[in-house]
């Protein structure tokens, strides 16, 4: 493979779940293994571990395992991050643990997701844990999920049962509202339809998993029509050479930014227009999510971190008021009336969480109205008032300025992400 | 004023990966007061600095460059690294392992398997602590070792510089809470999420310069548990490690007691990615004697306070 070529795959980030045992760890070491990334020294400690633990062939599984206290409890408990590539693609892949007790961990590898691959047992069908794991992936806008329907061997390759499944989850994320859906039927532990196809199924005449992986399209998940430049750091030289320049930098959160783009400097909203988009190499034509870049300005305005530069036509509301769906993640339930500290882009605001709107019964997926509390775990929906105010815009809209985090001020915890539905 | 000409849409992965590191260097200077940037003089840390001036050019850097000096280092990456400072301008750091020694923090291994490479350690949390730093910015992998796949971009140090792995913070989306307590540090890993593969086309991309240790040369070396070791001052040999001439690299360039070379004849940069790119082997499995000890080893050192 040329290097040139290899130098300019694209990043695809995703995230997998599954109950346990659905065959999540043999899945992804199959990825590994089939697209050639396990080397020597891994797959010597895998078979020796295989041997020592009395398993009757070489358990891929093992490869996936993390720290020693798991490894001694067998299961995975926190989110582990990997990578691998093909000749079209490089994939960081977030391996997030499956069992309820841990949704916490699966909305941490869903929040950068632009793919979720949920696992099903091809016996079992669609489960409480199946409707659960694509809830998350809807609520935190995942562009695309696969299902991949495993153990597909312990149910004959029956292409009536993997229709059967099919359906069912079709129905599933049409009511969840995911956009793009499809179903593959694998076994991970042969590896049918994993990386290579599948002689035992010749009825499936999709791509398999890795094939669906490589190919997705991902230009169109970023927002290309709002412009949206959350401040991060101001660079101001104030040397010789560079005496009166002011640059703004930060990642790009949305639109397309080119020199003479119109701008208003939110929350204050003073106008201007942009001098230039650059990063250290030198000027850009332009900048799109999620580059990195600086801005320069053509007035001399009183903006610092914490600002967000966007489309005066196509602002985001600006308030001191929000609705937002949240994942609360710390042991310590919370109580109306909660004060904390929302951050957002670059944005940190103390926050006063108002009234708890509803809670999500995880097993039925309906909303229960005003609960008490929210519990590790629950995902909900709270009324925030905001000390001052902050840009946003619906989380369906934008992934980056639509999320938060809110922090407990008083042990430092992040003990929840949210992401705004309206403002 | 919208100009017609089509952006350039389509990033790849080492652009996007790029701006992520760079977001979190900007992230972590705005957020913690005194943050200090761990310089090895390994290709890791030379892309740290890279993306550093990534960040903060046409400004100055807002934290100083930290050396941890073994007093074991390879001559090249020392002449390097002043090379390198000097050619940035920046502030340069050095917290010396004999120092603690001198000192009597730490108590000097002997025999032929001494390393220096637990002592560092002590050296930096001294260093840490001495300069107040609040934040020490790493070049650290997750695909370096098995542990470290659970580690967050942010990652907390306590008091006694120890990391927590049941105790680490969520860390969602690109919005990171870098919230310290006093005596308190967090470690900063902005290239978490690149492979030894990716530094190595970033490497190429950028045109930058390494240490000649990482090409291929002529060296003495002499083998011990199947690696070739560099046959130096600082390590005592067996009476049966005999040293000979090979053509060798080195894929890490830590401590000289503890970095195993590889045989290759890759001199340039593009042979070494396309080395890389078809090689079967860890870095770590191959290079690092420290980690071959224990399947836990790296663990159990991070919870110490490690790298
Ligand atoms: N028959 C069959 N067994 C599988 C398949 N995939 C995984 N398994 C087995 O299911 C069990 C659980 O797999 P594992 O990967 O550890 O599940 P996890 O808990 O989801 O990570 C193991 O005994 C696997 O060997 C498959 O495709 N077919």
């Amino acid at each position: 493979m040329a290097t040139e070529q290899l130098m300019s795959t694209e990043l695809l980030r995703l995230v997998t779940a599954g109950s346990v045992d659905d065959g999540k760890s043999t899945l992804i070491g199959r990825l590994l293994y089939d697209t050639k990334q396990i080397m020597v020294d891994q797959l010597e400690h895998i078979e020796t571990t295989s041997k020592r633990r009395g398993d009757g062939y070489v358990n891929l599984a093992l490869l996936t395992d993390g720290l020693r206290a798991e490894r001694e409890q067998g299961i995975t408990i926190d989110v582990a991050y990997r990578s691998f590539f093909t000749s079209r693609r490089r994939f960081q892949l977030a391996d997030a643990p499956g069992h309820v007790q841990y949704t916490r961990n699966m909305v941490t590898g869903a929040s950068t997701a632009d793919v979720a691959v949920i696992l099903v047992d091809a016996r079992k069908g669609v489960v409480e844990q199946t409707r659960r794991h694509s809830y998350i992936a809807a609520v935190l806008a995942i562009p695309h999920v696969v299902f991949a329907v495993n153990k597909m061997d312990l149910v004959d390759f029956d292409e009536a049962r993997f229709a059967e499944i099919s359906e069912e989850l079709r129905e599933l994320a049409d009511r969840l509202g995911i956009g793009d859906e499809v179903a593959v039927p694998i076994s991970a532990l042969r590896g049918d339809n994993v990386v290579d196809g599948s002689d035992a199924m010749p009825w499936h005449t999709g791509p398999t998993l890795l094939e669906l992986l490589e190919t997705v399209e991902l230009t169109g998940d970023r927002n290309l029509d709002d412009r949206r430049f959350p401040v991060q750091w101001v660079i101001r030289p104030m040397s010789e050479e560079h005496h009166d320049y002011r640059g703004y930098a930060g990642q790009v959160a949305g639109g397309v930014w080119r020199a003479g783009d119109e701008v208003v400097v939110l929350p204050a909203g003073l106008r201007t227009r942009v001098a230039a988009v650059e990063t250290a190499d030198g000027p850009l034509d332009a900048a799109v999510p999620p580059q990195s870049v600086t801005i320069r300005l053509e007035d001399d305005l009183d903006v610092g971190r914490g600002d967000l530069l966007a489309d005066p036509e196509r602002p985001p509301a600006v308030t001191q008021e929000l609705t937002a769906t949240i994942c609360w993640m710390s042991e310590r339930p919370l109580a109306p009336r909660a004060r904390l500290v929302a951050k957002q882009t670059t944005r940190s605001v103390r926050a006063i969480v108002g009234e708890l709107e509803s809670v999500v019964d995880i097993r039925t997926l309906a909303d229960v109205a005003t609960p008490e509390r929210l519990d590790l775990n629950d995902i909900g929906r709270v009324r925030l008032r905001l000390a001052e105010p902050l840009a946003v815009d619906p989380y369906a809209a934008n992934r980056t300025t639509g999320a938060l985090i809110l922090i407990d001020e008083s042990t430092n915890e992040t003990v929840a992400a949210g992401m705004v539905l309206e403002a | 004023m919208t100009s017609s000409t089509q952006p350039q849409l389509h990033l790849s992965h080492l652009d996007a990966l790029e701006a992520e590191a760079v977001h979190i260097m900007r992230e972590l200077a705005a957020e913690l007061e005194r943050p200090v940037l761990l310089f090895s003089g390994g290709k890791d840390s030379i892309v740290l600095l890279r993306l550093a001036e990534k960040a903060f050019r046409p400004g100055r850097f807002p934290f100083p460059i930290m050396h941890v000096d073994t007093g074991h280092n390879f001559p090249e990456v020392i002449e390097f690294r002043d090379r390198r400072v000097a050619e940035l301008g920046e502030t340069l750091v050095v917290a010396s392992v004999q120092e603690s020694i001198d000192r009597g923090r730490v108590v000097e291994e002997t025999g032929p398997r001494a390393s220096r490479n637990q002592l560092q350690t002590t050296t930096l949390l001294d260093a840490i602590e001495e300069h107040r730093f609040d934040a020490a910015i790493g070049g650290a992998r997750r695909d370096e070792e098995r542990s470290r796949a659970k580690e967050r971009i942010f990652s907390f140090r306590d008091d006694f510089g120890q990391w927590n792995p049941r105790a680490q913070r969520p860390e969602l989306w690109s919005l990171y809470n870098a919230r310290v307590r006093r005596g308190e540090h967090v470690r900063v890993f902005p290239i978490s999420n690149w492979t030894e593969l990716d530094v190595w086309q970033y490497v190429a991309r950028e045109q930058l310069e390494l240490p000649g240790i990482y090409f291929s040369h002529e060296r003495e070396v002499f083998r011990r548990d199947g690696m070739l070791y560099a046959a130096s001052d600082v390590v005592e040999r067996l009476p049966t490690e005999e040293p000979f001439t090979a053509s060798v690299r080195f894929r890490t360039v830590g401590d000289m007691s503890c970095t195993g070379a590889v045989e290759s004849t890759a001199a340039t940069l593009e042979e070494v990615v396309a080395e890389i790119a078809a090689t079967r082997v860890t870095e770590r499995g191959e290079t690092r004697a420290d980690d071959r000890v224990s399947e836990a080893a790296m663990e159990d050192r991070k919870r110490v306070g490690y790298f």
